[in-house]
């Protein structure tokens, strides 16, 4: 009986130090993730070598089904399962070509993360400052960490001095299925041309 | 004769502004309510035509100026700066900001003559906090006026009616460095004089945004949608003269999103 005992105790032991092993800060988990794009954008690597290991940066830190659906806005809710489920794989091609040639451009960016503010339970902001070069001046970014499960933190969107690529992206897509009379299937074919480019 | 008409178009731009999709309402939200693009089908043209021109001759333009020196366009963006202070100050008066008003009216001071012209940023340097410009347009927008419908102006670029309206005042007295320039009695300063600066204070902020503004028309499927979401959250950051990045979104739409 005490053996059964120790063994429950046990497991219950490794599981919490488990939970509290993986679970980092959001501030940690955004410098980290900088530094592991940062390593891939100055590692001498070919473009397309650096846009593959981009998209796979992308995968494991940003919430992408989460940037997807907020990005349909209003929208989102008069779709069917159907097309909520062929929009998620078209939206997931676009935004990994998206963010990998946008990223892929830069070289040796320098990012310091500065501080960070918990806005409630699921969200953080941390904020941090890309060093100004010759050729551009300092440019302030936030981040907007969903932090719902401490220990699979991802992100949700960019704040480039002040303005949210979210939000930017969710009007733009506003404009095109609004300008084709309301139809999602302007906007799939739109994502679909854009990641076959 | 003239400014009575400028007086007529103005008064009437922020008429049509404090209620065109306001219903009526003049407090300014610090969340977002959408802007309306009431005349969107012209806009689209002029946005083209802008896009055309900035193709043929205001990157090019800008990619020369980035040729220069670093320590050149620094000195060229602080006088510009410095000039731009002369519409702040008047604007932080009427926005209540006095201490603010005191702080740039000697930031301006130290500028203009240590900082030779405002070339150099001694004001800065000295521990003078950091610059915010100012504009009629903000004024009008801490006043309750909202944005009215969104336009896209030859040349300039995008604006709302209210930013439009705000940018006549700057003609209208509102600017002494217009003033001085174009109505003032003096040897040094003339009408090419204000026209120069304000044509390089364009260069400037191009050459300033020629990567991101290459990105986005590389990554973006409706590039003047996109450019107006971009303004209009700039917009209202600035009214709001709000740093607090969770002041100005709304979190409505995040929280419903669970996707873990």
């Amino acid at each position: 009986m005490k053996k059964i005992f120790t063994f429950v105790v046990l497991i219950l032991i490794s599981f919490n130090f488990n939970n509290k092993a993986f679970s980092i800060e959001a501030d940690v988990f955004v410098q980290s993730t900088v530094n592991r794009a940062a390593k891939t954008l100055g590692g001498g690597l070919t473009k397309v070598e650096r846009i593959e290991k981009l998209k796979e940066i992308a995968k494991d830190t940003v919430d992408i089904t989460g940037i997807g659906f907020y990005s349909l806005g209003k929208h989102r809710k008069n779709l069917s399962k159907e097309q909520l489920e062929n929009y998620k794989i078209v939206f997931e091609a676009y935004f990994l070509k998206s963010f990998s040639s946008r990223l892929a451009e830069y070289s040796n960016p320098e990012i310091e993360v500065n501080s960070k503010n918990i806005i409630n339970a699921n969200y953080t902001i941390v904020s941090s400052t890309l060093v100004a070069t010759d050729s551009r001046p300092e440019v302030k970014i936030e981040w907007r960490v969903y932090t719902k499960d401490p220990d699979n933190l991802l992100i949700r969107d960019l704040i480039i001095e002040g303005l949210s690529l979210a939000r930017t992206q969710k009007e733009e897509f506003s404009s095109i299925i609004n300008s084709n009379d309301g139809k999602i299937e302007a906007l799939l074919k739109n994502l679909s041309d854009f990641s076959a480019k | 004769m003239k400014k009575i008409f400028t007086i007529s178009v103005m008064s009437l731009f922020i008429f049509a502004s404090a209620f065109a999709g306001d219903d009526g309402e003049l407090n300014l939200s610090k969340k977002s309510k959408p802007v309306k693009d009431c005349f969107e089908p012209i806009n689209r043209v002029t946005f083209a035509v802008n896009m055309g021109l900035d193709k043929i001759i205001f990157k090019p333009v800008a990619k020369g100026y980035r040729v220069l020196p670093s320590p050149v366009r620094a000195g060229v963006s602080n006088a510009l700066d410095n000039l731009s202070s002369l519409v702040t100050i008047p604007n932080n008066i009427l926005q209540g900001e006095i201490k603010k008003a005191g702080v740039n009216t000697g930031r301006f001071a130290v500028n203009t003559t240590i900082g030779v012209l405002g070339i150099f940023d001694v004001a800065e340097m000295i521990g003078f906090p950091e610059y915010e410009k100012e504009d009629y347009g903000q004024t009008l927008g801490t006043f309750g006026i909202g944005p009215g419908c969104y336009l896209v102006l030859p040349v300039i670029g995008p604006s709302t009616v209210r930013d439009t309206a705000g940018s006549f005042m700057n003609i209208m007295g509102g600017d002494p460095w217009y003033n001085a320039s174009m109505n003032g009695n003096n040897e040094y300063l003339s009408e090419s004089t204000y026209f120069a600066s304000r044509v390089l204070g364009g260069i400037d902020f191009r050459a300033k945004n020629i990567d991101s503004l290459e990105n986005l028309e590389k990554n973006s499927m409706d590039l003047y949608a996109s450019f107006r979401s971009l303004y209009l959250q700039d917009r209202q950051q600035k009214i709001l003269n709000s740093k607090a990045t969770t002041e100005t979104m709304d979190d409505g739409d995040w929280e419903e999103i669970d996707s873990q």
